[in-house]
């Protein structure tokens, strides 16, 4: 009887969870009263489930840094299935250096586990960044800079993709929806192969997400003009001098092939970038690299 | 007269700027990084003075948009942080805690280790055995300190002009 009365009770709150709230909550409430009637969980573990889906909301900002990070980690194990890690340790110190450096001056300088840079070893020009802070540059895409200071804007164009959570974005909604619903069943102490295995799943389906987006289609056109943005904000609050980024820009024109599977299919061509990044009329001067610092990218780049 | 009040707006000036701290004292936040570092100023090169893990708490002293002056309870310590390692959720360590379950909750909760986590990463690589994380994990270990950017910065003739806003 006194379960019954339980259950009536979490009804209750069910129908006033439904009366109140949006569709996510709705569909964890009928799944709780069914879990509750069944058995399968306490109704203590019920009525907590019930408040953490209230406190769980419907968006990608609800994936906190941690679960950034793990997203991160297998969304960058996809980019190494296709391209291979370049292991000189000298380059991906340098690149280490100057990216994680730029990345303190963006408005996300704190990610879960930290910016981390790789360069692949590839010819196409091509670059990542993942949910995670783990950023990738093929060889390709370093030898369209002639100065630190292109290199530094071709860096922070990827911290941009991160701090604009465009990684993220790509995560269709409902596989959003269905991971959260798994995740507000906070009541439960461990997870139970079930639980695994529907988690595991949207993960699965999040990278792909992702992944697909990053690498075979590419953001939207106004993704990439975002992150370039963020791009000259953090050249120029560290020091480099922002015309980094347009002759950066301009080394890839030259270089990119048409009907390559890399930028030129994943990117607004190189001069349409610079067109936009000159519309608010900005003029850039170009300033002649310090030499120490000319001389630290020819000695890192000698690497390649 | 004049003077009068030259001094009265200067009270009131005052009185504004103290509005928004007054106001934001006592909050308490939540460390959402790894490892997060208290800094001697609000600087990304700022020294740093200590470390916080994942989960710890933190009283907010100051509000400067971007980087708040935090203490440790019970500490002494103080110094700064940048927002984006905070979070005004609590960060619950473990599921099943008795705070999860009588906590003030709605929005108020993060669970650390849950979801997206080691379990939900070793069920996904056992499903797709041609992904290899040998590069993700070394890349981890490419850690560069606050002492080396200042170097990198200082020798390659660069002066920060700002720090990062707030995402």
């Amino acid at each position: 009887m006194k379960k019954a009365v339980r259950v009536m009770g979490l009804i209750a709150v069910a129908v006033l969870t439904v009366a109140a709230c949006k569709t996510m909550e709705t569909a964890t409430t009928l799944v709780t009263v069914i879990g509750v009637g069944s058995g399968v969980i306490s109704s203590s573990q019920g009525e907590s489930i019930q408040r953490s889906a209230v406190a769980i909301s419907r968006s990608v900002e609800s994936f906190t840094p941690e679960q950034e990070y793990y997203i991160g980690r297998s969304v960058g194990a996809v980019v190494l299935s296709k391209y291979t890690a370049y292991a000189n340790t000298q380059v991906n110190q340098y690149i280490n250096m100057l990216g994680q450096t730029l990345a303190k001056a963006s408005d996300l300088p704190e990610v879960f586990g930290g910016y981390h840079f790789l360069v692949l070893e590839s010819d196409d020009i091509n670059a990542f960044a993942t949910p995670g802070g783990h950023i990738f540059i093929t060889r390709g895409l370093i030898r369209c800079c002639r100065t630190e200071d292109a290199l530094a804007a071709v860096l922070a164009h990827e911290i941009g993709h991160v701090q604009l959570r465009h990684g993220m974005q790509a995560i269709e909604k409902a596989r959003v929806t269905e991971a959260l619903t798994v995740l507000a069943q906070e009541g439960l102490k461990t997870y139970g192969s079930r639980e695994v295995a529907q988690l595991t799943q949207a993960f699965s389906g999040a990278i792909s997400d992702i992944a697909s987006n990053m690498i075979n289609n590419g953001y939207s056109r106004s993704f990439e003009y975002q992150a370039d943005q963020a791009a000259l904000v953090i050249l120029r609050r560290i020091g480099y001098n922002p015309s980094g980024l347009i002759n950066m820009l301009a080394g890839m024109e030259q270089k990119l092939k048409p009907g390559g599977l890399d930028f030129a299919k994943t990117h607004p061509a190189p001069r349409d970038r610079i067109a936009e990044i000159q519309k608010p009329d900005l003029t850039f001067t170009s300033v002649v690299q310090p030499k120490i610092r000319q001389e630290r990218f020819i000695k890192a780049g000698s690497q390649l | 007269m004049r003077r009068m009040r030259f001094i009265f707006a200067g009270f009131s000036l005052m009185a504004v700027l103290a509005l928004p701290i007054a106001a934001d004292t006592q909050k308490t936040l939540s460390v959402q990084i790894r490892e997060g570092q208290i800094r001697a100023t609000p600087s990304f090169l700022g020294k740093m003075v200590a470390k916080v893990a994942y989960g710890d708490r933190v009283d907010m002293l100051e509000d400067r948009d971007a980087w708040k002056r935090v203490s440790i309870p019970g500490g002494k310590l103080q110094g700064w942080m940048h927002t984006s390692a905070l979070t005004t959720k609590r960060i619950v360590l473990k599921a099943g805690q008795a705070d999860v379950q009588t906590g003030a909750t709605r929005d108020e909760l993060a669970l650390a280790g849950k979801g997206f986590n080691e379990q939900v990463e070793a069920a996904f690589k056992k499903e797709n055995k041609n992904l290899d994380y040998t590069w993700i994990n070394r890349m981890e270990g490419f850690k560069v300190s606050p002492e080396q950017m200042q170097d990198f910065l200082a020798s390659g003739n660069l002066v920060p002009r700002a720090e990062g806003g707030t995402p």
